[in-house]
């Protein structure tokens, strides 16, 4: 097979379009983990809440996609006060273990309920029309929608680590992760800060879940499919770290998107093999630092 | 001491004929996929279809309540044999049910050959069930790639679309379809410019569209099936590959274009066993099963419904569920109801007239679920794998 340079270009902007959905739902669990040491496995079924409001509001209630990526992150949002201030905080004494397998009967509970209601074949859900067009850019044709995607989600995810390492709420954050007792001791709510945190990031992967609704087919088990690889993103970026799970989600997004070329059969299981072999060259990750 | 022994003797009769009454209870186990990508195919409406049949057919076979059981195999072949063998080894179920996903058909088809226990499948379209994995248990029920080959590409070539690349799932299925479209493309003089596999249950296909677009071909061969090819369809329409690039969908069922909208669909050639819209028959069961399900009825549960009587029929015709009985009764009746009219061959094969179909254009439905109109009946004989190209190695 050979693959022309155009070709190259084209899969190369696609797996960008992957790699931004990858790059801010690993930002939103790399956030949490390293504030609150839960390993969020309801994190794919908010995506998927994000995007199935999205459809609701349009089907139901008439209100359109513009408004939805405000609303649906603010829903979420308020889902998440509620995770994390009736379950999520009577269990950070205990191991991880015991988050992961709270937050993945979430999951099966919400995901669940929808599936009972709109079965798995899912609902469509049409891009914007001011995004409906594609243009033809010679070697492709990229349908402008999707090129909005990637320039949305970096424009997040950078304001996301503006916040974090550059400003003082930021630094309040960082510092509660380091020693909550200390920061609680100048006179800072941390458990305010906490579940905060939670909400915000668990509005992250609604936000996302609303750029999705357009791309793929809104239904109960587009957060399954993608929740998955998403965890071998936040491991291969190291563990509860910024810029490296948003480049390594940029980048594991292209790698993959190159793999359906070369080798299309081993598209699901790339990101895994390079999950392991990080793991045994740096096991904290690639960004990630050795506690 | 003698009339001690006698009684003995008794109680141990009569609990070998208690042990023997509980093997002559018609069990049912239904294993499919209950919660993924295929759920809608079949899943939950399939037990529905397979209830309603055994209360028409008044709750009991042989003058024991008949059961049905179910599980979901996760489009695991690993979970779904590991199922039917624990229902025929505990339970002593008497007919296991497959339905969707052709690699857990296959490996369930031969737990049941092995431990001898009649198989049934419909939602399941590798034609191998009933070819090189044939066994004498196996009735293949619905529909198989080879007829889906037979009727969608023949369709196609016929209309001028000679030059193909197929989109496939990496699985026995898709590879099957890939394989069936391929002998009839090149048969009727066609061309196959390229293929590639992609993942069970993917997410993204824009990438695999490209290099279909990029290959020239005239037709994209969609060889996957449900959340597969609602994707595929929607990332066709939108990176415009359908300007270019005709789309043949060669599994396509109605709770696909429910989902994607006659918008999407319009014009597509499909290859189906059952539509419920075909007759007053069809509308009848159709009209029961929207009642229970709120949603109509795909060929799949149709189907299920028509395969549970099937066989029920046939346990009472050879008044026993003794598997050697049973399957030389399927295979000697006719069969004729609001489902379909046929036989069931040697090989196992019930071979029935299939339908192409076109799905409308949204001003042509008046209705709701008013999706497809016939473009054409074809005949079951020619539609399935003929005799001569049969590699069943005992129907010879």
């Amino acid at each position: 097979m050979t693959i022309s340079l155009p070709g190259l270009l084209s899969q190369l902007l696609l797996g960008l379009v992957n790699g931004s959905f990858y790059a801010i739902l690993s930002l939103g669990l790399a956030v949490i983990f390293g504030l609150l040491n839960v390993i969020n496995f309801a994190h794919g079924a908010l995506f998927m809440l994000g995007a199935v409001l999205t459809w609701m509001a349009m089907n139901y209630l008439g209100i359109g996609y513009w408004w939805m990526l405000l609303l649906a992150p603010l829903a979420v949002g308020i889902v998440g006060v509620l995770i994390e201030r009736l379950l999520l905080r009577w269990i950070y004494k205990l191991d991880h273990l015991y988050g992961l397998l709270l937050t993945l009967g979430l999951t099966l509970l919400i995901e669940g309920v929808f599936r009972s209601v709109y079965g798995v074949s899912g609902l469509p859900y049409d891009a914007p029309d001011l995004l409906a067009d594609s243009t033809d850019l010679g070697f492709m044709v990229l349908p402008n929608y999707r090129a909005w995607v990637v320039v949305a989600s970096l424009l997040v995810c950078l304001a996301t680590w503006f916040v974090i390492e550059k400003t003082r709420l930021g630094a309040y954050l960082r510092a509660g992760t380091e020693n909550p007792r200390l920061v609680e001791a100048f006179g800072i709510n941390v458990p305010l800060m906490i579940t905060l945190t939670y909400a915000f990031g668990v509005a992250l992967a609604a936000f996302a879940g609303v750029l999705a609704a357009p791309v793929i087919q809104v239904s109960p088990l587009m957060g399954q499919n993608l929740i998955i690889v998403v965890f071998a993103v936040v491991v291969i970026g190291g563990m509860g770290s910024i810029m490296g799970s948003i480049l390594t989600g940029l980048g594991l997004g292209v790698i993959e998107g190159f793999t359906k070329v070369f080798y299309p059969e081993a598209s699901s299981t790339v990101v895994f093999v390079i999950m392991v072999i990080v793991l045994l060259i740096r096991p904290a990750g690639l960004f990630g630092k050795e506690k | 001491m003698k009339s001690k022994l006698t009684v003995l003797a008794l109680v141990l009769g009569a609990a070998g004929l208690a042990s023997h009454a509980a093997y002559a209870q018609v069990k049912i186990g239904f294993v499919t996929d209950m919660s993924s990508l295929y759920s809608d195919v079949e899943g939950k409406g399939g037990a529905v279809a397979i209830q309603m049949a055994i209360d028409d057919f008044g709750g009991k076979a042989l003058g024991q309540p008949i059961e049905l059981l179910t599980a979901d195999h996760q489009n695991k072949p690993d979970i779904a044999a590991t199922k039917a063998r624990e229902w025929i080894d505990t339970q002593g179920v008497t007919m296991v049910f497959g339905g969707t996903n052709s690699g857990t058909a296959l490996a369930t088809a031969k737990v049941a050959q092995e431990k001898k226990r009649v198989y049934f499948n419909n939602g399941a379209g590798t034609s191998a069930l009933t070819n090189e994995a044939c066994s004498p248990y196996t009735v293949h029920y619905a529909y198989d790639t080879v007829a889906l080959a037979k009727g969608t590409g023949s369709a196609i070539v016929d209309k001028g679309g000679k030059s193909w690349f197929f989109l496939t799932a990496d699985y026995a299925f898709g590879q099957a379809l890939q394989d069936d479209t391929t002998k009839v493309v090149l048969a009727k003089g066609g061309t196959v410019v390229g293929s590639v596999k992609h993942p069970l249950n993917a997410s993204d296909f824009s990438s695999f569209l490209l290099q279909a677009q990029n290959s020239k071909a005239q037709i994209l061969g969609m060889a996957n099936a449900g959340g597969d090819t609602i994707n595929t369809i929607k990332a066709a329409k939108e990176f415009g590959i359908t300007k270019t690039m005709k789309l043949a969908g060669l599994l396509v069922f109605i709770s696909d274009v429910h989902s994607l909208g006659l918008k999407n669909t319009e014009g597509l050639l499909l290859t189906t066993s059952w539509y419920w819209d075909l007759n007053d028959a069809t509308r009848k069961f159709a009209a029961r099963y929207f009642e229970k399900m709120k949603r109509m009825p795909g060929e799949t549960q149709a189907a299920d419904y028509s395969a549970t009587m099937t066989y029920l029929r046939a346990v009472e015709a050879a008044k026993s569920t003794d598997a050697d009985k049973v399957m030389a009764q399927l295979k000697s009746m006719k069969i004729d109801d609001f489902y379909a009219k046929g036989q069931i061959r040697p090989d196992g094969r019930y071979v029935h007239d299939m339908y192409l179909m076109q799905v409308k254009a949204p001003a042509e439905s008046t209705k709701p679920w008013d999706y497809y109109k016939v473009v054409a009946k074809l005949n079951g004989d020619q539609v399935f794998t003929t005799k001569a190209e049969s590699k069943c190695s005992f129907w010879k």
